[in-house]
């Protein structure tokens, strides 16, 4: 696990290798055990290292015999044995024994082809100087990161944003229409980013750059099609979905245990970690850390399920306790590393944990992620069901009561009459059109935070439409999907990648150099549960059903039969509890919201003054406040005063390796 | 009552509006149609109600027939503050 960084010089110019040493210096948390750097006559390559695999002898920038090809790499490709074995029949000779030579291999008997081999999560480069070719690709799912920029002379590309941003002349704007579509969507659409010129290559996607072509290939996507045929003719088989599951998932997890360092793992309470945790406990020899975060709150704490997987697990266990206080004073640094605004608190937890995951000497954790997107355990799916049922009867009086089957970690909700509830989940008829319908609440409702974006903002997005930009990026075929699996396409291909395994993943994870492995996201089982019928997934209103079945016997039963709970985190009180924040009357304070221009003044001190008297108790209010004060922290660490962070090499001993 | 009126509009436009203009709210909007209010949003509203004018909301009162625009909330409220007087 590393970070990368390059410059292609469209014309005939060496790159200076200080500007590469500033890209990656800017990204030296997501490798603080080396790094390198590469320069010919037009291209320029650097990476910064964590040292997981082949610890000896796997630096990077690696080349070929000739040095006619170059690779950075950050990542895993857990199958790289078996593909090292192939290619060395094949006739294929290696120098070490590490997964970034398998991928220059590969590429040099399948040339771009080679991603279709590969099993793991990556973002790499590949310089063909010989055929003056640059290609880039990023991992199926969208694990791990990719950015870049194009300019009158060059192409830009880092692991983060941060990096291309260490170049002179590369401009730092926002951009509101990427706003607009986070406060839709909870994501902007790939490529878009929070920055203008700054794009993101989407998950499955490859790119190449020769001379100032630039294009993008998709070379992978989830694809429903499958699972809606097999809708009802897979009652017989439930048994043998049951069996092939769990031997996808013993392998995924098996492979995801390759490394020299020893593998931890995040364990929540829920099923999915449980379920990780257990599989590496009874079907592999490896010794097992667990980590958990455990809150003083007792509406978002989870300890006394962890607690009991742990102990049903027999796991050597440690845990960090999170407060109201901590998320507040760590929230800039979080938004140092989402380099995104976001509307919710919990990726600052997740920060809080890889740090003690790494004051603990570990550099690798599995953890759960992607089961709830593919085996359909969101409540959002539970929640499209319902009102799909009662739209087919709207003047049934019972059927709304199935709402209360919903969102039970929401007391507010819980709590209303049956009348309101009615109207909260009605469904009108133009829903039952749309391609969205499952979404358009979530939608909707974080559309409403719109209203504290600036007159200026608002004119220039009022023409924009999101659904629109959206509808043009599904893929061919999903209006005839199953509604359950256009459901979950979305959550998969857009909250996935863009807030889960990124917000929430990649970026607080390696912000103290903790690499994340997913064993439900391999893409063969995700492939596999792509195919499973949407009726085995959430049966009835059961979620996760055949997961669960999968799992009995091997998770304590009490976290078998616990209602689902989202991993939330306490929100907008997190800045306005015990000592005042500074970083938070500055950047919320009427003057500096009219000179940054995006929201409106007067609203945000309404919400601001609403918090402070603890009336501000809804979603919506919560929503609103994380979203704009991490807009405004954005802004100010990235737009402002970029240069002022200080460089991570002053902080860290060693030197640059310079090779030319 | 005209007094009541501008006082829930007030708390309305403050609380769910964020003191943004509200020259398109008018007496009759339905909050829920409108989008101004949530589920959070209800419970927001009964205890201001409960806390300005000392009144108790039972459960069942909890309908939009009596919380849902500016007018239905004037209705209730002028018949909870009969009876308790």
């Amino acid at each position: 696990m590393c970070g990368i960084a390059g410059i292609l010089n469209f014309s005939e110019k060496r790159v200076d290798p200080v500007l590469l040493v500033r890209m990656v210096e800017r990204i030296g948390d997501r490798g603080p055990d080396d790094f390198g750097i590469y320069t010919d006559k037009r291209a320029g390559l650097a990476h910064t290292r964590l040292s997981i695999i082949d610890l000896g002898a796997g630096q990077q920038p690696m080349h070929n015999e000739d040095k006619s090809l170059s690779i950075i790499f950050n990542g895993e490709i857990f199958n790289y044995l078996e593909l090292r074995k192939d290619l060395v029949r094949k006739g294929r000779s290696f120098r070490t024994r590490s997964d970034t030579e398998v991928i220059l291999r590969l590429y040099e008997e399948k040339g771009e082809q080679c991603v279709q081999d590969l099993n793991g999560q990556w973002a790499f480069a590949i310089w063909d100087s010989k055929r003056e070719r640059l290609f880039l690709s990023r991992d199926r799912l969208g694990v791990r990161p990719l950015f870049y920029t194009i300019s009158e002379d060059a192409f830009v590309f880092g692991s983060e944003i941060k990096s291309i941003f260490a170049l002179p002349n590369v401009s730092r704007e926002i951009d509101p229409i990427a706003l607009d579509q986070i406060f839709t969507f909870w994501v902007s659409i790939p490529p878009r980013t929070i920055f203008k010129n700054i794009l993101e290559l989407p998950p499955g996607h490859s790119l190449t750059v020769h001379r100032k072509q630039i294009a993008a290939q998709q070379y992978w996507r989830l694809d429903y099609a499958e699972g809606a045929k097999n809708l009802g003719s897979a009652a017989a088989h439930e048994e043998q979905y049951a069996g092939e599951l769990l031997d996808l998932l013993v392998d995924a997890t098996r492979i995801r245990l390759r490394s020299d360092v020893p593998v931890g793992a995040y364990v929540s309470g829920g099923l999915d970690s449980s379920f990780v945790t257990a599989l590496v406990k009874k079907f592999t020899e490896t010794p097992l850390r667990t980590f958990s975060v455990t809150f003083d709150d007792a509406e978002f704490d989870e300890g006394s399920y962890q607690n009991e997987v742990t102990h049903f697990l027999e796991t050597d266990h440690q845990e960090v306790r999170c407060s109201c206080e901590d998320i507040g004073n760590v929230f800039p640094a979080v938004i140092w590393h989402t380099e995104k605004p976001i509307l919710r608190t919990a990726p600052a937890p997740l920060y809080i944990l890889s740090e003690l995951v790494r004051a603990h000497g570990y550099k690798v954790v599995l953890t759960g992620e992607g089961a709830d997107e593919m085996f359909g355990g969101y409540d959002i799916f539970k929640e499209a069901k319902i009102r799909r049922f009662c739209a087919a009867h709207p003047q049934s009086t019972t059927r709304p009561l199935l709402f209360r089957r919903l969102y039970p970690y929401q007391p507010y909700l819980q709590g209303q009459s049956d009348a309101y509830l009615r109207a909260f989940f009605h469904v009108r008829p133009h829903e039952l059109k749309s391609e969205f319908f499952s979404h358009l609440p979530r939608w909707e409702l974080t559309s409403k935070l719109k209203m504290f974006f600036s007159e200026d903002i608002k004119s220039q997005v009022r023409s924009h439409d999101g659904y629109a930009d959206l509808r043009s990026t599904l893929p061919p075929g999903y209006s005839a999907w199953d509604a359950f699996c256009r459901a979950q396409y979305l959550e998969a291909a857009y909250l996935l990648p863009g807030y889960i395994l990124s917000s929430q993943g990649d970026r607080v994870a390696m912000a103290h150099s903790v690499e994340g492995r997913f064993p439900f996201l391999d893409y063969r089982v995700v492939e596999f549960a792509a195919g499973i019928p949407p009726h085995l997934k959430m049966k009835v209103l059961n979620e996760k059903y055949l997961l669960k079945r999968c799992a009995n016997g091997l998770v304590p039963p009490s976290v078998m039969k616990r209602a689902k709970q989202p991993y939330r985190a306490p929100d907008g009180k997190s800045f306005f509890h015990g000592s005042q924040l500074e970083y938070v009357d500055a950047l919320l304070s009427s003057d500096r919201i009219q000179q940054d221009g995006l929201f409106d003044s007067l609203a945000v001190k309404s919400l601001v003054q609403k918090f402070r008297q603890g009336r501000a108790i809804g979603v919506r209010d919560n929503m609103a406040l994380v979203g704009i004060l991490s807009t405004q922290l954005v802004v100010e660490q990235f737009v402002r005063n970029f240069g002022d962070r200080p460089f991570y090499a002053e902080h860290r001993a060693g030197t640059a390796s310079v090779c030319r | 009552m005209q007094n009541i009126e501008q006082e829930l509009r007030q708390f309305v436009v403050d609380n769910f509006l964020f003191g943004q203009p509200n020259g398109h709210l008018s007496s009759s909007d339905s909050f829920l149609d409108k989008g101004i209010i949530d589920s959070t949003g209800v419970l927001e509203l009964v205890v201001f109600l409960e806390e300005t004018y000392r009144i108790k909301i039972q459960d069942r009162e909890l309908v939009p027939d009596n919380l849902d625009s500016i007018n239905n909330l004037v209705r209730f409220l002028e018949r909870k503050l009969q009876h308790t007087s």
